[in-house]
Parts: structure tokens; C-alpha cells; sequence
């Protein structure tokens, strides 16, 4: 496996010495019908306190199965995860569910995609949220009731007594999405994972969730990891980028650089591939092909097979994590070619936009 | 406060309706639940306050030189008629039949279902070994063929000194309860999969908390369910087994060996006898199964997000 360099702190964490959260080598794979896959080879990543990183790809591209890996959520019959997790340094790879209990959620928030079916349809939201509350404090259930309330309230849901007493079905969806960030909050936890936390929502919806996300987080110096597809989210939210492809980590650094000037060309495909008023009434970019199988993935550099600069040296082996002097880390062994124009393309390369995502 | 927040202040926040109190409004709401009440509730108000008006007591037994060899129809004093031989009212066997009847039923169906219940949350939700244990179980208990060991096991159980309504309240438990374990079962496993059991394990809840607050009220909509109809299958079993001879003995009438002991006059024209307890097995399971289907409407997990 490739060596992996420690990713750069970002400058709101340069202050504290150790990462908050330290992935690093992390591998998982699944017992299938077929065999063994390995669906996230070698990824490390660092989240610093207070820090929101954002992990962009696509569907099957790892992102998902990464952050549920951090807190051990894969069933143990058919994950296999290697490689190491370290939260304000210790190690949650190998910890028992009694062990990870107090982390999940006291330590570690999770707010899930489709908040409807993250939600029991039968219990009260209030109930949900003080659930959550007496796991991690030593209070009554009269007690966490009370500061379910005032969580809801956090999360700017009015009338927050009212809706604490109803059910999800009763609730909007951003409404539902909301009372799950609540729900996340309310163990005081020193980050949370959000798995595509607008994807279910409406577009009106979608930066008023978002914006509550990273307003409540920062608000108590709470760490973000954001799993998304949506560059958009990205660009508003995130300080740094992980990009994936096929389980691999293709391209991390600021979000700011990554995304104004992609130096992999699977990122330079995803920031072109965003319909933008700037490019209006020219054809949009699409990549072609699909993310292949675990089972299928082509040796060399994944991304090759549709990849517009791939040559011949692509396909024999993979490509390490080259550091830039920015800071980034790529994967790709004809960065400098990309960046500076040189590279000839099997096709024509669009250009990429100043002003990359909207 | 966000622009949101202010949009949603003036408005009326829905009252909070528990999805039970939703099913509650459906099950009244429709045409079959309320009817297979009315139904049930007569037959349980015949049953438990019949004796009161009833001009008859079933155990004045007439001298053998009374006997007659043909019963009589109903009439004004005998609304159901009279047996033939002992010349017993036919709505006070009615009645008393019926709460032996009933008896059975419920209490049949109440045991069945729990240990059903039981076996499949226990089977469901802990899996692994324990789980392929309870289910080769309930795979023997299905390959037997059930008649037959109902019918032995009563015999059985007779001859250790069980009444009659115990022995068969019994044997339909003993061999009622695997298709209830296997329903729950199937309920939790697809629960135990569900985001919401997950999120509540990502956020740290307690896994008996997790099974009995988030699995639980999620799984037991199937066997609320199947309630009603395990009372009725379980009256129609009775009446079927004493019908053949192996259920309740003559001596406690229950609706079942009334049609037994009412059968051999049927060809001579005594109707009443075997047709009003017939009747009433019939109006029975008519009304749990239009309970039952009832219920499965209002608690369908599609219906109830609406």
C-alpha cells in the first residue's frame, strides 16, 4: 500500500497539537457471496477540533461505509476493518459495543441521510432526544424531557414543548432533519458525523439545515465530518475536502484550493460536472463510465479507465499520495501535467471555473 | 430565530397523536371493526348474563322414564328447542357451551401468542446460535403432524387426571405457538436492520432499552394482528376436536361435543340442536376475523403515515 502522509492541519486547528480524530490506513472489507471485498483501501484522514471535513464522492465510492467504520456501526459478521481509528487518542478499531457506548453519541454524534427512517415512527420526538440524553448524563427521565425541549429549541424548531410530545410522521422533513441534529447534539459530543445530511431535503431547505449544522457545531467547538456528493455543500461548509473514488482518497487539502483548481483529474470532472450560471448554454461536463465494483476495480490508478488524461504508466500500479506545495495531497502521477494545461486528453478537457462551486 | 422559525410561530401546532391513537380512529373509523365488536359483544353478553334469564338450569336432569327419544323445536318457553333424551334447554347449552368455548379461545390464543412472541423476539433480536436452536424447533414442532398428537396428547393428558378444558387448552398452546414465533421473528430481523434501531445504537442507546422500546412497539402490530384470529382457530379447533370425539368431555358442554352429541339427530329432524351452537361458532369466528382483518387495516405501516 501506498505510504500515506499525515494530511495538513487546517489553520482554525493549528492551535491544538493532536488531531481530534485520527484516521489512518483504514481499510474495510465486506464477506460477500462473491469473496472478500474491499470496498476502502488505505484511507487516513485527520479531523481537528472545531474543524469541518468534508468527504466527497460518489455513490459506492467508500464515503458512507469510511465515517460508519469510525464508531463501528458495520455489522461485525460481515465488515472486516483494518487499519486504525483514534479518538482524543484511543483506539476504537477492536472496542466491544459496551466499550463504544459512551463514545457513540457522548463523544461521537451521527446524523443520518433520510431522517423519516431514522426516526421510530412510534415514538415521541421529546422521548427520542431525552433517550439519547440519559445514555450519556446521569439524569432523570423528568430531567432529560426538560432539555430535550431545550434542544429543539437549539435547533430552531418553534414551539419546541409542543413538538417535543409529537411523532415523525407529524413533522416536515426539514423539520424531522432537524429534530435528528437535536438528536445528535444532545450528547454534547466532541464531533458528528453527518452521512449526507441535506440530501433528502428540498433545495429551500437544504442551506437552512446546513447552515444550522456548522452554526451549532462551531458553536461549541464541536469537529464536523460531512459526507456528501454535493459540492455545493461542500464549498459553503467544509475548511478541508477528502475527495473519493473507489475507496481510495484521490485528492485532500483546503477546500477552497481543491475546489477552485482540481489537481486529480477525477475532481476536476466532478467540479466541471456542476451546472453553474457561468457556463450557462454550454454542454455540462459528465464523466463517463461508472464507479466500478469492488470486485472489478482495475489495477493501476482506478480512476483510469475514464479518466481523459490516463497514458499507459496509469494502468500498472497505483498511484501514491503526492504531497503539492500547498499542502494537498494527489493521487495522480500527472498532477503537474494537469495543473499547467500540458497534459494531451483522450478528450477535450473543459475548463475549470474561477469560481468553481456555486 | 431563523426566517423559518418565524414562518411556522402563528401556526397551530397539530395536536400529538400517538400512532396507536391513529389506528384506534382507523379501526372505528371503519365498517368491520365496530360490527365484529357488536358481534363478539353480544355473544359474550349472551354468554356471561344468559344464565340470569335463562328459564332453565341445565342441571335438572329428568328421571330416565322422561327421557324422550326425539327432541322438540323452539318455542316460546324454549327459544333454542330441547334436546332430545334429557330434554335440555338448548339456549342454556348454548350459553354454557359458550363459555367453555370462548374459555378455550382466549385463553389458548393469549398463551400461544406470548410464548410465540417470546420465542421470536428472543430468536430474532439475539440470532446466532439461540436462533437456529428456536427455529429447528419450531421445525419439528410444524413437522408433526398436529392432529394426531392433539389427539394423543389429550388422551394423554386426560389419563393423568386433566379435565377435559385444561387438556385442550394445552395441547393448542403446545402447538400453537410456532407460527406466531416465526411472524415476530421475521418482524424483528427486519427491524433489527431499520435506520432508526441504528441510529439509536450510533447514539449510544442501551440495547435492552433499544429492544424494548424501538423493537418492540414496531413488531407487535403483526400479532395484534393475529390475535383474534387465534381465538377463532382455536374455538373452531375445539369444536373440531370434541365434534370427533377427543375434545372436552359431554359432561361440560361446549359448543364443539354439542355438535358431537346433537349430530346422530340431525336425521331426524332435530335442527336445533346441532344448528343454534353452529351457529354461534360461526358468528364467532365471523366477527374475530372481521375484527381481525380490521385491525390489520388500521395498523398497516403504510397506512400509517397518512
Amino acid at each position: 500500500m501506498s505510504a500515506v502522509q499525515k494530511s495538513p492541519v487546517s489553520k482554525r486547528a493549528s492551535a491544538s497539537t493532536s488531531p481530534l480524530l485520527a484516521v489512518k490506513d483504514l481499510s474495510i472489507s465486506f464477506r460477500t457471496s462473491r469473496g472478500i471485498l474491499k470496498v476502502v483501501d488505505g484511507v487516513s484522514f485527520d479531523l481537528a477540533p472545531g474543524e469541518c471535513l468534508a468527504i466527497v464522492g460518489e455513490s459506492g465510492s467508500g464515503k458512507t461505509v469510511s465515517a460508519m467504520a469510525i464508531i463501528s456501526l458495520l455489522s461485525r459478521n460481515q465488515a472486516i476493518i483494518e487499519g486504525s481509528v483514534a479518538f482524543k487518542g484511543r483506539e476504537l478499531v477492536g472496542l466491544s459495543e459496551d466499550e463504544l457506548r459512551p463514545i457513540r453519541g457522548g463523544g461521537i454524534g451521527v446524523i443520518f441521510q433520510e431522517p423519516l427512517s431514522a426516526l421510530n415512527p412510534v415514538t415521541t420526538i421529546g422521548e427520542q432526544i431525552a433517550e439519547v440524553i440519559v445514555a450519556h448524563r446521569k439524569l432523570s427521565w423528568r430531567e432529560a424531557h426538560k432539555l430535550a425541549i431545550g434542544y429543539l429549541e437549539q435547533v430552531e424548531i418553534s414551539q419546541p414543548d409542543r413538538r417535543a410530545k409529537q411523532y415523525p410522521h407529524q413533522l416536515s422533513g426539514g423539520m424531522r432533519q432537524r429534530a435528528m441534529i437535536a438528536m445528535a447534539l444532545s450528547g454534547e459530543p466532541a464531533m458528528i458525523i453527518a452521512d449526507e445530511p441535506t440530501t433528502a431535503l428540498d433545495v429551500t431547505i437544504q442551506a437552512q439545515v446546513l447552515d444550522l449544522l456548522r452554526r451549532t457545531t462551531t458553536e461549541r467547538g464541536a469537529a464536523l465530518l460531512l459526507i456528501t456528493h454535493d459540492l455545493g455543500v461542500v464549498a459553503e461548509t467544509a475548511d478541508r475536502i477528502a475527495v473519493m473514488y473507489a475507496g481510495q482518497i484521490v485528492e485532500t487539502g483546503k477546500a477552497a484550493n481543491v475546489l477552485r483548481e482540481p489537481a486529480s483529474p477525477y475532481t476536476r470532472d466532478l467540479v466541471t460536472s456542476i451546472p453553474s450560471f457561468a457556463a450557462r448554454g454550454k454542454k455540462l461536463n459528465t464523466i463517463t463510465g461508472m464507479v466500478p465494483s469492488p470486485d472489478a476495480f482495475p489495477t493501476g490508478c482506478r480512476f483510469a479507465p475514464r479518466c481523459r488524461y490516463a497514458i499507459t504508466a496509469c494502468t500498472t500500479a497505483v498511484p501514491p499520495l503526492e504531497p503539492l506545495n500547498d499542502g494537498r495531497l494527489v493521487r495522480c502521477i500527472r498532477t503537474k501535467e494537469v495543473l499547467d494545461g500540458t497534459a494531451a486528453g483522450k478528450r477535450k478537457a473543459p475548463a475549470v471555473k474561477r469560481e468553481a462551486a456555486r | 430565530m431563523t426566517a423559518v422559525a418565524r414562518a411556522t410561530k402563528g401556526t397551530k401546532v397539530q395536536k400529538a397523536e400517538s400512532p396507536w391513537a391513529q389506528a384506534r380512529r382507523r379501526f372505528f373509523a371503519g365498517r368491520q371493526g365496530p360490527w365484529g365488536l357488536a358481534i363478539l359483544g353480544v355473544i359474550f353478553f349472551l354468554v356471561i348474563v344468559g344464565p340470569v334469564f335463562a328459564p332453565y338450569h341445565v342441571g335438572e336432569v329428568p328421571k330416565p322414564s322422561e327421557f324422550v327419544f326425539l327432541g322438540r323445536g323452539p318455542s316460546a318457553e324454549h327459544i333454542f328447542g330441547e334436546t332430545a333424551q334429557l330434554q335440555l334447554d338448548v339456549f342454556m347449552l348454548v350459553v354454557n357451551g359458550g363459555r367453555a368455548s370462548l374459555f378455550i379461545g382466549f385463553v389458548a390464543a393469549v398463551g400461544s401468542i406470548f410464548i410465540g412472541t417470546l420465542v421470536g423476539i428472543i430468536a430474532g433480536y439475539f440470532g446466532g446460535r439461540l436462533d437456529s436452536f428456536l427455529m429447528r424447533l419450531v421445525d419439528v414442532f410444524l413437522a408433526v403432524p398436529s392432529l394426531f398428537v392433539i389427539i394423543v396428547g389429550a388422551k394423554i393428558l386426560s389419563a393423568l387426571g386433566g379435565t377435559g378444558l385444561q387438556t385442550i387448552i394445552i395441547v393448542f398452546i403446545v402447538f400453537g405457538w410456532m407460527g406466531t414465533a416465526r411472524l415476530v421473528r421475521g418482524q424483528v430481523l427486519a427491524l433489527r436492520e431499520m435506520e432508526f434501531i441504528e441510529a439509536a445504537r450510533a447514539l449510544g442507546v442501551r440495547p435492552i432499552r433499544i429492544a424494548v422500546r424501538h423493537v418492540l412497539p414496531n413488531a407487535i402490530g403483526p400479532v395484534v394482528v393475529s390475535f383474534p384470529f387465534a381465538v377463532g382457530g382455536a374455538i373452531i379447533g375445539e369444536a373440531f376436536i370434541s365434534y370427533l370425539g377427543f375434545g372436552v368431555s359431554a359432561l361440560t358442554p361446549t359448543w364443539g361435543n354439542m355438535l358431537s352429541n346433537a349430530e346422530e339427530f340431525l336425521l331426524q329432524g332435530n335442527w336445533w340442536w346441532l344448528g343454534f351452537p353452529g351457529l354461534f361458532i360461526i358468528l364467532t369466528s365471523l366477527s374475530v376475523n372481521m375484527i381481525g382483518d380490521a385491525l390489520r387495516e388500521s395498523l398497516e405501516p403504510e397506512g400509517r403515515r397518512a
